[in-house]
């Protein structure tokens, strides 16, 4: 069972965004907390919610110290001075993705039910007064009746007649035990051909990096491994998946191909959610290595994944032919996401459309 | 209790020490928890059975998040209960647990001696439990959200108590009527005016022999006799007959609720009496728990290799900040200074008359007192009258106190006074009513209309307005009709307003008290 107090604090964060009680939203304050890490400073966004009391103004400009010299502004006031640390926002990753998953109303991740994934245990160790009806304690529940009835005076032990109310319902309750760690995977292929961009570039970096902040909220260890190609393929660090420049031609299979051998090798479907996305602008070498593709697609990247996503970022010099070709051949495939991103703005309908489906 | 081997065995160590030292508490279990567990509790007030609310959401995750950036940490939490319950992290090193062991019997004691928690219940653990029984019910029954609006209000005015009231009685057990035995001599002129009074007796006036009258009843005597039961006629026609500080009783008692919010309001309205004796007396609780986790860890339980870490810790605990008060320090020197004055005789009408500073400087009787009179201290004092009894000149110095004021023209704080009777003076002020405002009903019938009229006695400082017009709505919520509340802004008298959600200021007439011509009985 979970703790008391995240009921309570479910319902406090429920109020700060706004989903219950627009009548406290305006008491919401977005307050902050300082804290340091290394020489920086940084700020913890801690929202709150004052109920109104009376209360005294802030035009008290007074007050009793205790020590050796001058009082300090507080911390409220300006400073004279600019800060010399660097402020940045933290916000724990968490909380970004658990917004991006309400904004987008992204479903929950089912893990695929895979043989060694135990399913969480749970033990009825306790005894509740709220509850499912099947899990009523029968014999709790007559056992609350009869006091209740022998307190009130109404119990006739020559007629023994125990009416349980609702007060009385007493229910079983769980503790679960931890569950095993389901673990995932994701693929991200890039294609750094010379048609790919700066501009596109980015935008891959934007959406990969929300893919991956929603992921990482979903399974408790991701596996994440990178892939450029232009006409051969290989595997870099993220550094270098987000910053080379490539050019050359576009032969994507080879993409495909190094993508399901390390899906062979690496993350073979029974124990991994393997989430593949490729992003390119959609501009392949020729017909005949589409077709390659859609082969190894269909044999083994598509049965060996949750979901393939591919994402084709429009770009000046690129056909957009890939995509067609795809939908063409797989449309009807369901594990097989396709999105088109005409530029920043479509990231977010991007997302919610390789992450929508809650596989 | 759930202590290791290591733990109890120093938790009877100590406990024998504070015994041995004279402390009397009531027994005080110890839980070892994690932090999860320690800042949920924290959340709760202390109580891990409370009703659910959000705001206590709201504090843990203040407490989780402060923890785990490592801003703060909980070292300590007891409640004030029988028996007491206490909290132990169980992360902390073991000289960290001895500290707040020694800590939390310092505060068992208090809690169980102190007169100003005489009152509360001492059971309050349970009741908590059977609040939150009673809340859960009442959720289920009416809706989480309609129960929860509603405890938001009565939430929004739990600061409206009327903390003395425990200790007295504001309102007279019976009427005390006027004194009719009186003989001779002619009432006052306005007396003898009103109806249905006893014409020819002087209010107040002491039986006595006709040359005897002049002493027995000076005159001035009689005045204010007759000012009182001149204000009591008046009373006579007002609804409540004098101001009521328990706004939330004089809710529970007249507003328009349905038994559910009843139930609430009053529960609501119980925990803020538990809890007000806590925000009355930070300082000397505090300081005497401080007192005593130094007196019983560097007297009797410390061993060598721990003295470090103590006093680091414990130096953390005192750590002062320029502009700011730490209640712990203050309570535990002013604690350490009566006793060496009353150890030293260093008090009474020899010691205020001793000029010479060598001498005050010497001064030793080598009484002895010094022990016993904390303990009385302790047992009848509040922060108020604490600091008010025993800060002065010399412990001023010696603690470096001083009183600062924002300078107007550069808009940075300046020290204005090493004074004691200023520093005293704005210490006192920040402490009296807990630093809330004191807010009374003064006419539950304002206008004749059923409108309820709010009074903030005002004593120097403004109310945050903004704030004040968002309370009366929650008040105007509860009570059914509008309702207002008077006030002053810069000098002048003004009279919020709250009718159906709007809320309007007015300024009110200079005197402030023209309203209230009407019933002055004329």
């Amino acid at each position: 069972m979970t703790r008391r107090i995240e009921r309570d604090r479910t319902r406090f964060r429920d109020i700060v965004r706004g989903r219950i009680k627009q009548d406290l939203k305006r008491f919401v304050s977005q307050g902050e907390m300082f804290g340091r890490k290394g020489k920086d400073l940084i700020s913890i966004p801690l929202p709150g919610i004052e109920l109104p009391h009376f209360r005294f103004g802030d035009n008290k400009k007074e007050g009793v110290g205790q020590g050796d010299g001058e009082p300090e502004p507080g911390a409220g006031q300006a400073g004279e001075q600019p800060g010399e640390h660097a402020l940045e926002v933290e916000v724990p990753l968490e909380e970004l993705a658990a917004l991006l998953g309400e904004e987008l109303e992204l479903p929950c991740i089912q893990p695929k039910g895979k043989s060694e994934l135990v399913a969480p245990v749970g033990r009825y160790v306790g005894i509740r007064r709220t509850g499912p009806e099947s899990l009523r304690h029968a014999k709790r529940t007559l056992r609350a009746a009869l006091r209740r009835q022998l307190i009130a005076g109404t119990f006739d032990p020559a007629d023994p007649c125990i009416v349980p109310i609702r007060a009385d319902r007493h229910y079983r309750s769980w503790k679960e035990k931890a569950a095993p760690e389901s673990s995932a995977a994701v693929i991200y292929m890039m294609d750094v051909s010379g048609s790919m961009g700066k501009e596109q570039k980015e935008i891959v970096r934007v959406e990969a990096f929300w893919i991956n902040a929603w992921l990482k909220s979903q399974y408790k260890s991701l596996e994440i491994r990178w892939i450029v190609h232009d006409a051969a393929a290989r595997e870099v660090d993220e550094a270098t998946f987000f910053h080379l420049r490539e050019s050359g031609g576009t032969k994507i299979s080879s993409a495909y191909e190094l993508c399901a051998q390390l899906m062979r090798e690496k993350f073979p479907a029974e124990a991994w959610n393997v989430y593949p996305f490729h992003f390119s602008d959609g501009d392949n070498w020729s017909g005949r290595d589409t077709e390659r593709c859609v082969e190894l697609l269909q044999k083994e990247l598509l049965p060996g994944s949750n979901a393939f996503c591919y994402g084709q970022v429009r770009s000046a010099y690129g056909s957009g032919q890939f995509k067609k070709d795809l939908d063409a051949a797989l449309g009807k495939d369901e594990r097989l996401i396709t999105s088109d991103i005409p530029d920043r703005d479509g990231i977010l309908a991007s997302i919610k459309a390789f992450l929508g489906k809650g596989r | 209790m759930n202590l290791t081997r290591d733990l109890e065995r120093a938790r009877v160590e100590i406990e024998r020490h504070a015994r041995e030292f004279g402390l009397d508490f009531f027994p005080t279990i110890f839980e070892l928890v994690d932090h999860d567990e320690l800042n949920e509790v924290a959340a709760f007030g202390g109580f891990p059975t409370r009703y659910p609310h959000w705001r206590f959401g709201m504090e843990f995750d203040r407490l989780q998040k402060g923890y785990r950036y490592g801003l703060s940490k909980i070292y300590e939490l007891v409640i004030n209960n029988d028996p007491c319950y206490a909290y132990l992290m169980k992360s902390n090193s073991l000289v960290d647990q001895k500290l707040v062991m020694a800590h939390v019997y310092g505060h068992c004691d208090f809690f169980k001696n102190n007169v100003y928690f005489a009152h509360t219940d001492r059971r309050m653990v349970d009741r908590m439990a059977n609040h939150g029984t009673i809340l859960r019910k009442l959720m289920e029954r009416h809706g989480v959200g309609e129960v929860e609006t509603f405890l938001d209000r009565c939430l929004a005015l739990d600061n409206l108590i009327d903390p003395h009231a425990a200790a007295l009685r504001r309102e007279p057990a019976a009427s005390r009527g006027p004194r009719s035995a009186g003989e001779g001599g002619a009432g006052g002129p306005r007396a003898v005016e009103r109806e249905g009074e006893p014409a020819a007796s002087a209010p107040g006036r002491l039986p006595a022999k006709g040359y005897m009258d002049r002493y027995v009843n000076p005159g001035r005597f009689l005045d204010s006799q007759r000012k009182r039961e001149e204000e009591r006629l008046e009373r006579q026609g007002r609804f409540p007959a004098r101001p009521c500080r328990d706004v939330l009783k004089f809710l529970l008692d007249h507003a328009p609720l349905k038994r559910w919010q009843q139930e609430v309001l009053s529960l609501v309205r119980e925990e803020a009496y538990y809890f007000a004796p806590q925000a009355q007396t930070k300082i000397m609780n505090e300081g005497w728990a401080s007192y005593w986790h130094s007196t019983i860890m560097t007297r009797r339980v410390l061993r060598d290799s721990e003295v470090i870490d103590f006093a680091d810790h414990h130096a953390g605990t005192l750590a002062t900040s320029p502009g700011r008060l730490n209640p712990y320090k203050l309570g535990i020197e002013l604690y350490r200074s009566i006793e060496e004055r009353w150890d030293k005789g260093r008090h009474g009408r020899e010691w205020t008359e001793c000029e010479s500073l060598e001498e005050r400087r010497r001064f030793d009787r080598r009484l002895g007192e010094g022990r016993a009179k904390i303990f009385e201290v302790r047992r009848l004092h509040s922060d108020v009258t604490f600091v008010d009894t025993f800060l002065d000149q010399d412990f001023c110095d010696a603690q470096k106190m001083y009183v600062y004021r924002t300078d107007p023209r550069t808009g940075r704080p300046e020290i204005a006074s090493r004074d004691h009777r200023l520093v005293k003076e704005q210490l006192l002020f920040g402490l009296s009513n807990s630093g809330q405002p004191i807010v009374e009903v003064v006419d539950g019938n304002h206008d004749n209309r059923g409108e309820l009229r709010l009074a903030h006695r005002f004593e120097g400082l403004e109310l945050d307005l903004k704030f004040a017009g968002e309370t009366l709505r929650m008040v105007e919520a509860l009570w059914g009709r509008p309702v207002c509340i008077e006030s002053k802004v810069d000098g002048k008298g003004v009279l919020l307003r709250c009718a159906k959600g709007e809320v309007a200021t007015q300024e009110l007439a200079p005197s402030g008290a023209t309203d209230r011509d009407g019933s002055d009985g004329r």
